[in-house]
């Protein structure tokens, strides 16, 4: 019965679609259930995770950011431009990397905590801004991919595992950011996040550091595009096209996960299972040679039936009742939040 | 009424502000224009500003209506070249068939407004999810319907985006006009009160017996036709309908940062249309500004990034200071998640229908 | 209200799905909606379609012509093909004869992508030459970011106030452009048009390369000689709707249906990771011989796929963008890279200063467009040696001062 019911509450309904989505990949094509593919699926998903998980802190905070794709953009760039044939120089840009990262996530965090303009505002600037700024420093191409060792972490793997053959990095990567973004949930910090999206002002009563909260999932995100645009350069190479769009895609991924735009409610294994799910989806768009021009008209429509599926009273979801819910009552532990149905229904 | 005055004031504050940043970035710019030996208010260039006001003017009108009811539309720009293709190929080069391509090219913009409209209301998708998805369906109906410009407009129809009054293109007067229109809407009508009361907190709307659903499809529906009006002055002045000329200008996000630009809060319930058509304004000079002054084209978006940021900042940070006349008489009724004025669009208690519980039990 | 909200559900997505796949419109008959090969090429459709409004993208006259123009030998210097022209009808230019030095003003698409942003680097050294040797004073230049009704405004801006003595468009758009290219030539000074066309002779000339159906014969011949019936080749398009891109395909989905070489496309928008993605799942279904491309950028990505998937190197064909050309190298495969000659853009600058000249110039200034071979790949490696990947290997400005510092450094101005 609880199982069920969870599968068809708001916050299983993301499993349920990506269940169903890779059953019908499976179906169309036996051989995609094989772990040795199923591996290089999750690999090429890992980038998309990865995004979704940092968006995942965003969003349930109360934000947006837009400037993901474009810092991708950028960390892809400089990687090509500054490491090059040179392997002795991937640690040093390796840090610049991380540095910008927290940089521009520090930027964004701060515009809007302290100068108080909306966070869409302020990470389409950054987006802009970003993307202007790296066009006009490398002149619109890059010099070319960085040396082979550098993009191994994106593109290769730990050889003769059984079963599944190769075990990419990015799986392993993506794994370690989930567990960190899951222990993150858990702390205070991830309650407090919750908990600002919920109902900032009793969070600020509460005495929190509101600002420095919001900031840091700023950073977070930053980071988790940086780490995105590292996996990326491995797995696809250098192009300044690399990026372009995942701030909508980490943003529908974590929509699908049924994370409310607005913040207060989500769970971040969801959000990183919306990724999953819109992943399987073009890929069974793919494998369904579905005419090109047609796609994203199927897209569009999955998503919306998606998230209104998951915002239905069918979903059994009862969004947030009338009075917000004081901070105490965000999830425990940062398990699921406290399903709405009980609520509700 | 007292709401209502307060309301007034704050406005004209907030687009007062937007103004004076008009005027700052115009004497900023005809200086610059200077350097390089050019005169900023010769005809020619006042037209290249008005010019290049009046398509995004329309769409940013519209989306104004659409945050103010605490929604979005991110559809605009697939709207915009549906309405010119509809228009173009309708037309078909025939000054008889002028009335009917612009019926039926409002007509099907009006269509998609309604389908986004009802999916925010009765559906419960955020505006952002719910007008991404419409807008990647309309987006899928052009690439597979279409290949490539369509239709001939006729010499009439061409002549509303070629010829203008003096220096002034009569687009841009079009386009004030629909702006004063929707001024005077959002002012006296009951369903435009509504919808400033919907968007500040849909709870207590509903609560005052406000259908709260009406305002917002109706804001989403106006937004929808206005995009269709961008699109069929774009059909004007290309002389076809073009399956992209939505997307090329980028409206989606501009018209977005021109509405807070111009003063409106992302969360809803508050701004005004003058101050968009503020915002727009301060676009069309920058960008008239640095074609003049042959700025690269990639540190063209670096500066628009900048000041979009900055320009929202001077607002906000005046805002903040002004944030204690809530708790006055002027404030809104005690909302039961009192909420931040200047926080990000989608605040936690940003008021998206969504959220109404109740509602969605009847 | 649970029961309504169903209701709603269920119409609203019936709905969307019906404005997708169904044709509304009555005079866009067809059953575009379901299937991909009725949606492009199809010219038979276009004909019986009664008044049909999109163009389709096939047109024979324009397929028969490129096609005989590829070995049509080229008139002028031998060593200059940015000079070269085929089977051109000289004008007389003497009414524009004047001298001093002139100012243009150029009107351009955009520079969003690596070849335009190539082009446009030869471009201002070109035009530094030019203000060396006296001919033009200074280039004014207005970049409408790839819209239409932008660079309309930019035109506009020109003729009221540039005081330009040659207009430089090169088009964003086809229809579009064309009373604003009108608007331009009443000011009854010499106006150039180059890459993408407009629907008016009025300019002085009008600078391309061959075209996209030569670039759609050489690639789908290629691919043709090299395969057999029935075998996959996978197409790579950047995006729909442009029509320099859409007639490389038409042509080339043509040659394969005639060849019954199966092929798919896709949409990639020129992103290496989408291009990955879709040539795995392409791998992970079956095997796949050939790889097309409207574009070159983003090819390596593609062979890459091949690579980590552990199949068999395709028969491919990019563009003569370095990145590809190198892998080209590296790789050793079957390839061709075709070319959209992209010395075109020394051609208006020095088309201007013929026209004051008084020289006669084509009206129409096909520039030969010759893919590169096996044979010829070494070659244009070394010469280009140094470059970065996303410049292209036919730029032809080897003899510009800035040469190569400028391209290397990619400095834009």
């Amino acid at each position: 019965m609880n199982v069920i019911r969870t599968l068809l509450s708001p916050r299983g309904a993301v499993f349920l679609l990506l269940a169903g989505l890779l059953i019908a990949v499976t179906v169309i094509s036996p051989s995609f259930a094989e772990p040795g593919q199923l591996i290089r699926f999750i690999q090429r998903v890992a980038p998309i995770a990865i995004v979704a998980i940092g968006q995942y802190f965003v969003i349930v905070g109360g934000e947006f950011d837009l400037s993901m794709g474009s810092l991708i953009t950028a960390q892809v760039v400089i990687a090509g431009n500054l490491i090059g044939q040179d392997a002795g120089r991937i640690f040093p840009v390796l840090a610049l990397m991380l540095v910008l990262g927290v940089l521009v996530g520090l930027v964004n965090g701060l515009l809007v905590t302290l100068l108080k303009v909306p966070s869409f505002i302020v990470t389409l600037g950054m987006m802009l801004a970003l993307l202007g700024g790296v066009m006009y420093w490398t002149g619109g191409a890059a010099t070319g991919n960085p040396v082979d060792s550098f993009r191994q972490l994106g593109r290769g793997g730990i050889r003769g595992v059984p079963v599944i053959e190769i075990l990419p990095y990015s799986v392993l990567v993506m794994a370690a950011v989930l567990a960190a973004a899951i222990w993150l949930t858990r702390t205070s910090f991830g309650r407090t996040v919750i908990a600002l999206g919920d109902n900032p002002r009793a969070v600020r009563y509460a005495g929190a550091r509101s600002w420095w909260v919001t900031t840091s999932t700023f950073v977070i995100s930053a980071l988790t595009a940086t780490i995105s645009g590292i996996l990326l350069v491995g797995y696809a190479g250098v192009h300044p096209k690399v990026g372009q769009g995942y701030e909508f895609i980490a943003i529908t991924a974590v929509v699908l996960g049924g994370v409310v735009l607005g913040g207060g409610r989500g769970w971040v294994v969801a959000a990183m299972a919306g990724a999953f799910a819109l992943e399987a989806l073009f890929t069974l768009l793919n494998f369904a040679e579905v005419p090109s021009t047609l796609r994203d008209g199927i897209q569009g429509v999955i998503i919306i039936a998606a998230v209104a599926y998951s915002a239905s009273p069918l979903g059994g979801a009862k969004r947030k009742a009338a009075p917000p819910a004081p901070p105490q009552t965000s999830p425990p532990d940062g398990k699921e939040p406290v399903a709405p149905a009980h609520l509700g229904s | 009424m007292s709401t209502a005055t307060g309301r007034g004031r704050r406005q004209l504050d907030t687009t007062a502000i937007v103004f004076i940043a008009l005027a700052a970035v115009m004497a900023i710019g005809a200086i610059l224009v200077g350097t390089v030996g050019r005169n900023f208010l010769s005809p020619g260039n006042i037209r290249d500003i008005l010019t290049s006001m009046s398509v995004l003017g329309f769409v940013a009108i519209g989306q104004t209506l659409v945050i103010l009811g605490a929604s979005l539309d991110l559809s605009v720009p697939y709207v915009v070249s549906l309405s010119s293709l509809i228009a173009a190929d309708t037309m078909a080069g025939s000054n008889a068939r002028i009335l009917p391509a612009v019926l039926a090219a409002l007509g099907a913009c009006a269509l998609i407004g309604l389908a986004n409209g009802l999916i925010v209301t009765k559906l419960k998708v955020h505006g952002f999810m719910a007008t991404l998805g419409m807008g990647l369906v309309v987006k899928g109906y052009l690439d597979t319907q279409y290949k490539g410009t369509s239709g001939n407009v006729p010499w009439n129809f061409q002549l509303i985006g070629a010829t203008g009054i003096g220096p002034v293109p009569i687009s841009t007067l079009l386009m004030l006009g629909f702006a004063a229109l929707v001024a005077l809407y959002l002012a006296r009508t009951r369903t435009g009160n509504h919808l400033f009361a919907v968007g500040d907190n849909v709870e207590v709307s509903r609560l005052s017996g406000i259908r709260t659903a009406r305002p917002v499809i109706a804001a989403h529906m106006l937004c929808s036709v206005f995009a269709g009006l961008a699109g069929l002055l774009l059909a004007s002045r290309l002389g076809v309908g073009s399956p992209t000329v939505g997307t090329q200008g980028g409206y989606d996000l501009l018209s977005i940062a021109a509405v807070v630009l111009g003063g409106t809060l992302l969360m809803g319930g508050r701004g005004s249309v003058w101050g968009t058509i503020g915002g727009v304004a301060i676009f069309a000079v920058l960008d008239n500004v640095m074609s003049v002054m042959q700025l690269n084209p990639f540190l063209k978006e670096v500066v628009r990034g900048v000041v979009i940021v900055l320009a929202v900042a001077i607002y906000t940070g005046r805002s903040i200071a002004r944030r204690r006349a809530r708790f006055g008489p002027d404030a809104p009724p005690p909302a039961p998640g009192p909420r931040d004025s200047a926080r990000g669009p989608a605040s936690a208690s940003a008021p998206s229908p969504g959220h109404d519980a109740r509602e969605a039990r009847r | 209200m649970r029961r309504k909200a169903v209701m709603t559900l269920a119409v609203g997505a019936v709905a969307a799905l019906a404005l997708v796949g169904c044709t509304t419109d009555p005079t866009v008959t067809g059953p575009g909606a379901s299937t991909t090969p009725a949606t492009t090429g199809a010219a038979a459709e276009s004909s019986t379609a009664p008044s049909t409004p999109s163009t389709e993208w096939f047109d024979q006259a324009v397929y028969d012509e490129q096609f005989a123009q590829r070995s049509v030998t080229p008139e002028g210097p031998a060593d200059k093909p940015y000079l070269q022209h085929i089977n051109a009808e000289m004008v007389s230019t003497a009414k524009y004869k004047s001298t001093g030095a002139k100012k243009a003003c150029f009107a351009n698409a955009s520079i969003s992508n690596p070849w335009r942003q190539t082009g446009w680097i030869t471009m201002n050294e070109q035009l530094k030459e030019l203000q060396k040797s006296g001919a033009i004073s200074e280039m004014e230049t207005r970049d409408a970011k790839d819209s239409d009704d932008t660079q309309i405004a930019d035109i506009d801006y020109f003729i009221n106030e540039g005081e330009c003595d040659v207009f430089i468009i090169s088009p964003n758009s086809t229809a579009a452009m064309t009373p604003a290219v009108e608007r331009a030539c009443k000011t009854d000074k010499p106006v150039i048009v180059f890459d993408r066309g407009v629907q008016t002779d009025c300019p002085v000339t009008f600078i391309h390369p061959i075209g996209g159906f030569a670039w759609g014969i050489d690639t789908a011949e290629f691919l043709n000689d090299n395969l057999q019936s029935g075998d996959k080749v996978v197409a790579l398009r950047i995006l729909p709707g442009v029509d320099v891109l859409e007639q490389r395909w038409a042509a080339a989905e043509k040659l394969f249906k005639e060849s019954g070489v199966e092929a798919v496309d896709y949409f990639t928008g020129a992103d290496p990771v989408e291009i990955k993605k879709i040539i795995s799942d392409e791998l992970a279904k079956g095997e796949v011989k050939g790889i097309w491309m409207d574009a070159g950028d983003g090819a390596v990505a593609a062979i890459e796929a091949f690579e980590d998937a552990g199949k068999a190197l395709p028969v491919m064909t990019g563009e003569d963008e370095l990145s590809f050309l190198r892998k080209w190298k590296d790789t050793g495969i079957t390839a061709l890279g075709p070319v959209y000659s992209n010395f075109q853009w020394r051609t208006p600058l020095l088309a201007a200063a013929d026209i004051f000249a008084g020289k006669d110039v084509p009206k129409e200034w096909v520039l030969p467009q010759s893919p590169i071979t096996s044979a010829d790949l070494d070659s244009y490696l070394t010469a280009n040696d140094g470059m970065p990947d996303g410049h292209y290997a036919k730029f032809g400005g080897e003899d510009l001062p800035g040469y190569p510092q400028i391209w290397q450094k990619r400095v834009i101005p």
